[in-house]
C-alpha cells in the first residue's frame, strides 16, 4: 500500500525513509532525517551497500519500521523447515519464495531484484508483485536460509512465513482462463463456419456445408467436454443431492443443444445449433472469469496456527535452540522476546511479565503477571525476554479451543441459499412444465415432430443469461468495494450482506483506534514535564510508554535513586526533586478512585500535580456511522472492562447493548441468539478474540489499517479509515441486490420469446443464434452500467 | 471449390497454432504478474552503481 504524504507534513521533518512525520525523535544520518531507529538502520545498510538508488524510483519508499520486532529467523535452518520451504535444494543451489507484506512500489521492486548487491551468497531475485512474494535462488553453502531471511528483514521487508500450503485459487483461475480461451476459440471458428448456412448456400455447395457441419461437430466437442464440463460435473452433484441449482438447466440445455446438433447434423435434417453452443459456453465461462477476481495477497482464511510464531528458543542440552512450536512438549523451558506470541499455555518462571492479551480477550490493557503463574497461548509479551515452562501442547491451548467450535466446522455455503439458485429451482420447474405440456400437445398434433420442440423448448430454457447476471453485478460491485477500501472474500458476500438489519460492534482496534490519547489534567512547567518524561523513560510500564510517547519536544535527563513499585507506581530524583508517579491510592493514599489503569496521577515535591488521563481514540466518523446506522446498529462488545463505558455512551445511543469483560466465546454466543431471533447479523471485529463471532455471523467484516497484517478469518477486510462509510457499503450491496433482481427480469423476458418460438416449433438455428447473444449482452450491458451509475452515485456522497 | 476447402484448412490450422501459443504462455505463468515487468524495465543497468 503506497504511503499518503499529507501537504501539511513539513518535509525536514517526515522520515526519509518511510514518510512518516517524525515525532518522538529526529535521527540524523548523512543529513537525512529518520523517525526511529529502525528506519535509520534500513538506511545506513543500504547506504553501506550503494543501494540508495532505492529512494530514487519513489519518495519515501520503505515501511515504517518503529513497530517492527525483531524476529530470529534461525530456525529455518532446522532440516524439517528447510524441507518444507525450499522449492529447489543442492549443496550450491537453492531457491526460496517467500511472502514479503511490505511489497507495494517499483522501489520495492528495485531492491528485491538487487539483493545480491547486499550479500554475495545470493544468486538471484525476483518479484512477484500481484502475489507480493520474492523468489530467491542462493548458494546454502555461503549463505544460510534464515540468513536470507534475516537480510531480507534487515532492509525492511520481513517475510511471513507460513508452512501451511499456498492456496489454490491461483491454480482454479488458470485453468479457468485456459477453458474460456478453448471456448473463446471454438466459438469464433464455428460462428465462422455457421454463416454461410444462414446467407444461404446453393444445392451446388452440398460438399461445403457437410465440410462445414463436420467442422463444427469437432470444435463443439472440446468446448462440450473440456470448457464446460465444470457445468455437467456441478449439476450431477447436485441433482444427486436432491437439489437444484442454477448449473442444473444450463446442463440440460448444453447436454439438448450437444445432442439435438449431432442428430441434426448426422441425420442432415439442419444445421444443428452448435454456434449457439459455443457462444452460450463462452459467455457463460467470461461470467465466471468475471466474477473469479479475488484479492490475491490478502488472506481470508486463517485459522489460529497463523497466529503463533513457527518457532521458539527451546531450552536443550545446555543451550537456546529454535524449535518448531508444535514439536513443544509440557515441561520444555522456552524463551520469549519482545513483541512475540506466547505459543501454548505456559507457566511463568521469570520474575514478572507484561502481557497483552488482546488477541485473546480484546482487553488492550497488558495484564502484569509474576513468577509461577499461567500464561495462556495467544498472549503477547510486552517488555523484557522471559523464560516460561510450557503447560500443555499448542494444540490443547485454551485459545485453540475456540477454533473447535461447531461455526469453524460447519461448511461455509450450506447456510445460505443464494437468490440466484432460489430463482433457478422456480425456472426449472417451470421450464420442466412447459417441455412437458408442449411434449404432450405435439405427440396428438403431430407426433414425429414431438422431440424436436421438447429438445427445441429445453435449449432455449438455458438460463444463460439469467448465469451472467450474478457474475457481472456482483463481480463489478466487488471492484467498487475494493476501490472503497472493502476486499470482499467472494461476491457472495454481498448478497449476505445486502440482507443485513443488526450491526454488532467489537471496541477496541474497531470504534476506538490502536493508538491511545494522553492528555494531562492539571498544570506543568517545562522543567516539571522534563522531569516526568525522564521518570517515565526509566520504566518499562506500558502507561509508562505511553505517557512517555506523548510528551513530544521534551528532553530527558538523568534519573537518580528509581524505584518502581509493581502494581503502584514508579518514584525518583530529577534535578533533586522527588517525583512520583502510579495510581490514586499511591499518590493521595486513599483508597481507589475508580480509573485504575486510565488515570496516572502525577507528585512533584510532595505535591499533587494532577493526572494523565489515558483513553483510546474513536476512529473518525464513528458518531456519524451509529447515526446513520440507527436501529441497526445492535450491541458492542467488547473484551475489556467496563471502565470506558461513560466514554462510549457519547457515541451510541441507549437503545445500543453494551457488554463489557466477553470472552471470545461469549461474543459468538451473543451473535447466535440474534440470529436465533432471526436477524441477519453483521459483525466487526478486529482480532483473534473476535475470529468466533467473525465466523458465526452472516457477515464478518475485519477492520484493519494494514491490509497487510494480521487479520482474522473473515468474509471482507474492510479499511479502518472507511468504516465511517459503513452505511453507504451496505446500501450499495442492497442495490447489488435490485440491479440483479431487474436483470433476471430482462432474462426471463428473453426466455418468454424464445420459448414462445421453440413451444410453436419455429425455432430455428437462426433464431436461437440470434436471441442468446443479444439476451446475454443486454443483461451483462444493464448490470454493469446500472453498478457504475450507483457506484458513482454513492462515491459523490462519501466525498461530500 | 476445392481452393476454399484448402484455405480454410490452412487458416483454421493457423488458429490453432496460435490457441496453442496463449495456452503455453499461460501455462508457463506470463500472466501471473502483470505489473512487475512493466517497472523491472525502467530500471537502470546494473553496472553503474559506482556513480551513487
Amino acid at each position: 500500500m503506497p504511503i499518503e504524504i499529507s501537504a501539511a507534513v513539513d518535509q525536514h521533518q517526515a522520515c526519509y525513509h518511510c514518510g512518516q512525520p517524525c515525532e518522538q525523535e529526529i535521527l540524523k544520518s548523512n543529513d537525512k532525517s529518520f523517525c526511529c531507529y529502525g528506519c535509520k538502520t534500513v538506511y545506513e545498510i543500504l547506504a553501506e551497500n550503494n543501494l540508495c538508488e532505492y529512494y530514487n524510483y519513489q519518495q519515501n519508499p520503505g515501511a515504517n519500521q518503529r513497530f517492527v520486532s525483531e524476529e530470529s529467523y534461525a530456525y529455518l535452518n532446522e532440516p524439517a523447515m528447510q524441507t518444507r520451504l525450499l522449492l529447489f535444494n543442492s549443496p550450491e543451489y537453492a531457491s526460496v519464495s517467500f511472502f514479503v507484506p511490505n511489497v507495494h512500489c517499483i522501489s520495492c521492486i528495485w531492491l528485491l531484484e538487487n539483493l545480491q548487491r547486499l550479500h554475495k551468497g545470493i544468486i538471484k531475485s525476483e518479484v512477484n508483485f500481484a502475489q507480493k512474494t520474492v523468489r530467491i535462488d542462493f548458494n546454502p553453502a555461503q549463505i544460510s536460509l534464515g540468513a536470507v531471511a534475516r537480510q531480507l528483514a534487515a532492509v525492511g521487508y520481513a517475510p511471513q512465513i507460513n508452512l501451511e500450503g499456498k492456496k489454490a485459487t491461483a491454480g482454479n483461475t488458470k485453468s479457468l482462463v485456459l477453458k474460456l480461451s478453448v471456448a473463446g476459440f471454438c466459438f469464433g471458428n464455428t460462428m465462422l463456419f455457421s454463416f454461410p448456412e444462414y446467407l444461404g448456400l446453393s444445392e451446388s455447395e452440398d460438399t461445403l456445408r457437410t465440410v462445414f457441419s463436420y467442422l463444427n461437430i469437432l470444435l463443439a466437442i472440446p468446448v462440450t467436454f473440456y470448457s464446460a464440463q465444470d457445468y455437467f460435473v456441478n449439476a450431477w452433484k447436485t441433482f444427486r443431492q436432491k437439489q437444484i441449482n442454477i448449473d442444473v438447466p444450463i446442463a440440460v440445455g448444453l447436454a439438448a443443444l450437444f445432442l439435438r446438433s449431432l442428430y441434426d447434423i448426422l441425420s442432415t435434417t439442419g444445421p444443428g445449433y452448435l454456434d449457439s453452443l459455443t457462444g452460450l459456453v463462452f459467455f457463460l465461462l467470461v461470467g465466471r472469469w468475471f466474477q473469479s477476481k479475488t484479492y490475491e495477497s490478502l488472506a481470508f482464511d486463517r485459522d489460529y496456527k497463523s497466529y503463533f510464531p513457527l518457532a521458539v528458543n527451546r531450552w536443550s542440552a545446555g543451550q537456546w535452540q529454535p524449535t518448531v512450536v508444535y514439536e513443544l512438549a509440557p515441561g520444555d523451558r522456552i524463551q520469549i522476546r519482545n513483541m512475540e506470541i506466547i505459543p501454548a499455555d505456559a507457566i511463568l518462571l521469570s520474575q514478572e511479565a507484561f502481557i497483552d492479551y488482546s488477541f485473546v480477550t480484546g482487553e488492550a490493557k497488558p495484564v502484569r503477571t509474576e513468577a509461577g503463574h499461567l500464561l495462556y497461548a495467544g498472549g503477547r509479551l510486552v517488555g523484557k525476554p522471559v523464560e516460561l515452562a510450557v503447560e500443555k501442547a499448542t494444540s490443547q491451548s485454551y485459545l485453540t479451543s475456540l477454533w473447535n467450535h461447531q461455526a469453524f466446522t460447519k461448511p461455509e455455503e450450506s447456510r445460505y441459499k443464494k437468490i440466484i439458485d432460489r430463482a433457478a429451482q422456480r425456472f426449472t420447474w417451470i421450464v420442466m412444465g412447459i417441455a412437458i405440456i408442449t411434449g404432450v400437445y405435439w405427440q396428438l398434433v403431430a407426433p414425429e415432430k414431438m422431440w424436436l420442440v421438447v429438445t427445441a423448448v429445453l435449449m432455449v430454457a438455458c438460463p444463460c443469461a439469467l448465469a451472467l447476471a450474478a457474475p457481472f453485478t456482483y463481480g463489478n460491485m466487488l471492484r467498487v468495494f475494493g476501490r472503497l477500501g472493502l476486499y470482499l472474500k467472494n461476491a457472495d458476500v454481498i448478497e449476505r450482506l445486502a440482507s443485513i438489519n443488526a450491526v454488532v460492534f467489537d471496541k477496541t482496534g474497531t470504534v476506538t483506534q490502536g493508538a491511545s490519547d494522553v492528555q494531562f489534567v492539571g498544570q506543568l512547567s517545562d522543567q516539571e514535564r522534563t522531569a516526568v518524561k525522564s521518570l517515565a523513560a526509566a520504566s518499562s510500564h506500558p502507561l509508562s510508554n505511553l505517557i512517555f510517547q506523548s510528551m513530544r519536544n521534551t528532553a530527558v535527563v538523568n534519573v537518580n535513586d528509581f524505584h518502581e513499585l509493581p502494581g503502584k507506581g514508579l518514584e525518583g530524583n530529577v534535578n533533586e526533586t522527588r517525583i512520583r508517579l502510579g495510581s490514586s491510592y499511591f499518590i493521595q493514599g486513599v483508597g481507589t478512585d475508580g480509573h485504575e489503569g486510565t488515570r496516572v496521577w502525577v507528585e512533584i515535591a510532595g505535591k499533587t500535580k494532577g493526572y494523565f488521563q489515558v483513553s483510546t481514540k474513536f476512529r473518525t466518523g464513528i458518531a456519524g456511522l451509529i447515526q446513520q446506522l440507527g436501529d441497526r446498529c445492535r450491541a458492542l462488545l467488547s473484551g475489556d472492562q467496563a471502565s470506558e463505558r461513560e466514554r462510549m455512551k457519547a457515541v451510541f445511543p441507549d437503545a445500543v447493548e453494551m457488554r463489557f469483560a466477553q470472552s471470545p466465546h461469549d461474543k459468538m454466543d451473543y451473535i447466535s441468539r440474534q440470529q436465533f431471533r432471526g436477524d441477519k447479523v453483521l459483525m466487526l471485529g478486529d482480532g483473534l478474540n473476535d475470529s468466533g463471532a467473525l465466523k458465526q455471523a452472516d457477515v464478518g467484516l475485519a477492520v484493519t489499517d494494514d491490509t497487510g497484517v494480521f487479520t482474522p478469518a473473515c468474509d471482507g477486510i474492510l479499511e479502518g479509515r472507511q468504516l465511517q462509510h459503513l452505511h453507504a457499503f451496505l446500501d450499495l450491496s442492497r442495490s447489488a441486490t435490485t440491479i440483479l433482481k431487474i436483470a433476471f427480469g430482462i432474462s426471463f423476458f428473453y426466455n418468454i420469446i424464445a420459448l414462445s418460438f421453440a413451444v410453436s416449433g419455429h425455432l430455428t438455428p437462426l433464431v436461437a443464434a440470434i436471441l442468446m447473444p443479444i439476451s446475454s449482452v443486454s443483461v451483462v450491458g444493464f448490470s454493469t452500467l446500472a453498478v457504475n451509475a450507483v457506484s458513482t452515485n454513492i462515491r459523490k456522497k462519501i466525498s461530500l | 471449390m476445392n481452393i476454399i476447402i484448402i484455405l480454410i484448412s490452412i487458416s483454421f490450422t493457423m488458429a490453432v497454432i496460435f490457441l496453442s501459443i496463449f495456452v503455453w504462455s499461460m501455462k508457463s505463468g506470463q500472466y501471473d504478474d502483470t505489473y512487475g515487468p512493466s517497472v523491472r524495465m525502467l530500471f537502470e543497468d546494473k553496472k553503474g552503481d559506482k556513480k551513487l
